[in-house]
């Protein structure tokens, strides 16, 4: 596997939240460091669409801190923290569907349209620039990317699941960022899909134009533990084991989570 | 016509080669004219002749540097992109042998075509064609290095083997600093009997066989089809049909280079339908499951639409399809029928053609399989001159075309100038031609059999009709005949059945049996609409063929074709079969014809089970996946019964 990761890119540290009386987090650490693919796993309810909302600022945490790239991030909203290059997905696809794909993935554009109401109204010069670059983008770097120049026009809703996925992660990217947030991207896909997904994520990580890194919640094992430099367990809350997918896989602690819940730690398609 | 002047029949002699032609071309067009355009990122990126010449100069100068010599041959495979043509252009310009495969071979094929043709370079596209490849060098020791020019997911990929096309270009760049003239030297050593394609022919029995094609045999075959129907430099030609299927070379190479038209690519081949409909093409050729897919598309709008379009719809095809009628029988048009065509045509076939990216289409063609009459009537009910055309591998293409105001559906036209075709007294095809090939590849043998005294035999047999139009009937071996003597021909009602947009594949069968029976293929697609219409849950394509409510469906089509028919001919039985039919199972050619001997033998307990009085056939069978992956699968498929009606 790829080493030298050396450059922290994340910090979270001691990060605990509440929902009334139920603790979703509690005081979970870790870093994330740039340019790794870096996974979340655990059981159902473990918390870990929770913390991956922390992190982007959907949810605001009672307690601990958060730090991006050196620069503390717990109390920015989440559009501010897209400025610094945080881009996520979700669970559940959450896109406009009645909008065209490439709609849908322009909007994820948009903080980079520095143009006002009335150069934009008029399309000159610094609008029309933004918007043939913006463009040039979109084409280039994201529909080649992720293969959908066939539905580049179709209405979202009208989509099979895997592609809104993909629509999905495509708007995600358009933000440029520097660290994606995948929230089970592989989901409710088929074994083809899954396959196209991982190759995705690679793509994204590995190329030279990106080099983002991914924080990955995912269920689907056999992919978390090919692709990911290192891996954490959540248990109810609790971080109960870091490191490297092997030394995640073999770690007593979460064995036992996963044998907990007679859900075999394997569960892959493959 | 009004463009009719711009077509100069191009004079060709025995010097004469493509290479010199496109030298020609690139010469005289330079950087005002595009010679072709590929859809990338969206936009539709021009190409003129002086990048097509200098893009092809440098792969030319980069290919001899890496060893290839006059008469060497270069495999390639990959979607259509003008990248492909350059290769095969270039590869033709040092004096070297194209060698096309199917994109979508299995490493077996692959490799069977690479080793027969002693293939010395492979061009692919990208990393998946560079995964073939590699898994199948070791075993081609006569391959020498791979070319490939997409760089996606190729950022791991050292192997000293690969080369990518823009390190072959800088290469050959820098050989062209050095000795200006070899590029031109090269292609003037060309002479119009080198071979300039190895084609490999589908084979709907036995293995492929590679044929020897000659530049002096593709030009002549373009030249003579052109003076049936010009082309000319400001026409428009969407290639998007594997380049490995001669009908594309035919168009793209042929007579793309004497015309000097404009060739277009898609973006990626699921956009073709689309990116033809932007270019409207002026002149189309391809299968008939293309335009089957067409019709198809255009039913099932049909059945969605509101019943106030449907009532349009079904007028304006009624004025159509009588007006095509009168056509085909050479009959004069009324002028109260013209004027309502009209009317039809301004509001329903105009939009249709523009759908179908047919509103500029000069002469649309299809050949390599046969069409259905429904098919043909539609087209040109719908005002698209869709001509059959007759021909095959070895002949360069084509050799046998329906002349405009002469077409009738059940023959495949007069053959194009130069050409003879004559019946043999056992009834197969025989043709001659400048445009017959030299024989094939290492296969003396099938060589003497197939070309005798200049004559190609085709092994198809057939009869001239009275108005001396060639008539095709199946291949000699494929004609079914029952066992009370009844002959007839199973394309016939397979074509037939295919007008039905629920049916995609159907396999008639009757040899040496009682009555005709059927296999058929329903079209996931619009079935699953259909079912999903009327909340029927099915889960996979196996589930759903093989649902009571679909059969009723598909026995309805049945009966309705049933009634067409002679009664020996009707379908008395059919069932639904649990896949499609697919090429990657070997029960389909890559061109998609159905290889009958092989479903034969893999169904042996369907036909059975059609011929007994059983209701239902088990079965136990393995399909193959694109990857290699292999399935088991264990169903059981329902046997239908049709009524005599």
């Amino acid at each position: 596997m790829k080493a030298g990761f050396d450059e922290l890119q994340l910090e979270v540290t001691h990060l605990s939240m509440a929902f009334g009386g139920i603790q979703a987090l509690i005081e979970v650490s870790f870093e994330v460091r740039k340019g790794e693919i870096f996974s979340i796993i655990g059981p159902n309810g473990a918390g870990k669409t929770v913390l991956l909302n922390c992190i982007n600022g959907l949810y605001r945490p009672q307690q601990g801190q958060l730090f991006f790239e050196g620069k503390e991030i717990t109390k920015l909203k989440p559009h501010q923290r897209a400025e610094l290059g945080i881009s996520r997905t979700f669970q559940k696809i959450e896109l406009f569907k009645g909008a065209t794909v490439l709609d849908n993935i322009r909007l994820g554009r948009h903080i980079h349209l520095k143009s006002g109401l009335i150069s934009g109204s008029v399309y000159l010069g610094k609008t029309a620039r933004e918007e043939i670059e913006s463009r040039d983008f979109i084409e280039r770097e994201i529909i080649d990317l992720l293969e959908i120049e066939h539905i580049r026009d179709k209405v979202v809703g009208m989509l099979p699941y895997g592609l809104q996925k993909r629509v999905e992660l495509a708007r995600a990217l358009a933000l440029n960022p520097k660290m994606i947030l995948l929230d089970e991207p592989l989901a409710g896909l088929n074994l083809e899909e899954v396959e196209d997904m991982a190759r995705f994520i690679l793509d994204i990580n590995e190329e030279d134009r990106w080099r983002t890194t991914c924080v990955l919640v995912e269920h689907d094992m056999g992919v978390v533990m090919d692709i990911s430099n290192r891996v954490i367990a959540l248990n109810f809350g609790e971080k109960i084991a870091e490191g490297t997918p092997p030394e995640v896989q073999n770690n007593p602690s979460v064995i036992q989570a996963y044998l907990g819940e007679a859900e075999d730690l394997y569960v892959t398609r493959r | 016509m009004s463009h009719a002047a711009s077509w100069m029949e191009t004079e060709i002699t025995k010097d004469l080669t493509i290479p010199k032609l496109f030298l020609h071309s690139a010469k005289k067009y330079w950087d005002q004219k595009v010679a072709m355009r590929e859809k990338e990122f969206g936009i539709w990126v021009p190409i003129t002749w002086k990048q097509y010449y200098e893009n092809v100069k440098w792969i030319a100068l980069g290919m001899a540097s890496l060893g290839l010599e006059r008469g060497d041959k270069v495999a390639m495979i990959g979607d259509n992109r003008p990248e492909a043509l350059w290769a095969e252009m270039a590869a033709m310009c040092v004096g070297g042998v194209g060698v096309w495969l199917f994109q979508d071979s299995l490493i077996a094929e692959v490799q069977h075509i690479i080793d027969h043709s002693d293939t010395k370079l492979m061009v692919g596209e990208g990393q998946e064609e560079v995964d073939k490849c590699l898994t199948l060098k070791d075993r081609c020791p006569k391959l020498k290095r791979m070319i490939w020019d997409d760089p996606k997911g190729m950022r791991n990929y050292n192997h000293p083997f690969l080369i990518s096309l823009q390190e072959v270009m800088r290469i050959g760049k820098e050989l062209d600093q050095k000795e200006p003239g070899l590029f031109e030297d090269m292609i003037m050593k060309g002479q119009g009997d080198d071979v300039c394609l190895l084609f490999y022919t589908s084979g709907t029995t036995a293995l492929p066989k590679g044929a020897l094609l000659t530049h002096y045999n593709m030009l002549t075959m373009g030249r003579n089809l052109m003076k049936v129907d010009p082309c000319f430099e400001k026409d428009d030609f969407v290639s998007y049909l594997p380049f490995a299927w001669i009908g594309e070379q035919m168009m793209s190479i042929s007579c793309g280079i004497q015309a000097a038209f404009t060739l277009n690519f898609p973006e990626e081949p699921e956009t073709a339908r689309e990116n033809i409909r932007e270019i409207g093409p002026h002149v189309m050729f391809a299968p008939p499951r293309v335009y089957e897919e067409m019709v198809r598309n255009v039913q099932v709008k049909y059945l969605d639409a509101s019943w106030s379009k449907r009532k349009i719809y079904e007028w304006a095809m009624g004025m159509g399809y009588h007006v095509a009628d009168l056509k085909f029988s050479k009959k004069p048009i009324p002028l109260h029928w013209k004027i309502l065509k009209g009317l039809a045509y301004l509001m329903v076939h105009k939009k249709l053609k523009d759908h179908l990216g047919l509103s500029r289409i000069r002469h649309t063609y299809t050949g390599g399989a046969a069409m259905g009459p429904d098919h043909f009537r539609f087209f040109h009910a719908i005002g698209v001159n869709l001509k059959q055309i007759y021909g095959q591998t070895e002949i360069g293409g084509i050799s046998v075309l329906h002349r405009d105001g002469d077409v009738k559906f059940n023959t495949v036209g007069k053959p194009i100038p130069e050409t003879e075709v004559q019946i043999t007294p056992e009834g197969e095809i025989i043709s001659k031609s400048p445009s017959v090939f030299k024989g094939y590849y290492k296969m003396p043998e099938e060589s003497a059999k197939t070309l005798r005294d200049g004559w190609l035999h085709s092994g198809d047999t057939g009869f001239i009709d009275s108005d001396g139009h060639l008539v095709v009937f199946e291949r000699t071996k494929d004609i079914i005949t029952l066992s009370d003597g009844t002959k007839f021909a199973p394309q016939y009602l397979e074509t037939r059945l295919k007008f039905s947009p629920y049916v995609k594949d159907v396999w008639a069968i009757g040899d040496g049996r009682p009555f005709v029976t059927c296999v058929i293929c329903i079209d996931y697609a619009v079935v699953g609409n259909w079912a999903e219409a009327r909340n029927i849950a099915y889960t996979s394509y196996q589930e759903l063929s093989q649902n009571p409510e679909v059969y009723k469906l598909v026995q309805t089509e049945v009966i309705k074709m049933n009634r067409d028919l002679p009664s020996a001919a009707q379908v008395k039985k059919f069932v639904n079969l649990y896949k499609e039919f697919d090429a990657d199972d070997d029960e389909l050619t890559r061109t998609r014809k159905l290889r009958r001997a092989f479903v034969e033998e893999r169904y042996k307990d369907v036909v059975n089970g059609l011929y007994s009085s059983t209701d239902s056939i088990h079965m136990e069978t393995t399909i193959t996946y694109e990857d290699g992956r292999r399935a088991h699968i264990k169903t059981d498929l329902r046997v239908i019964g049709v009524e005599d009606q």
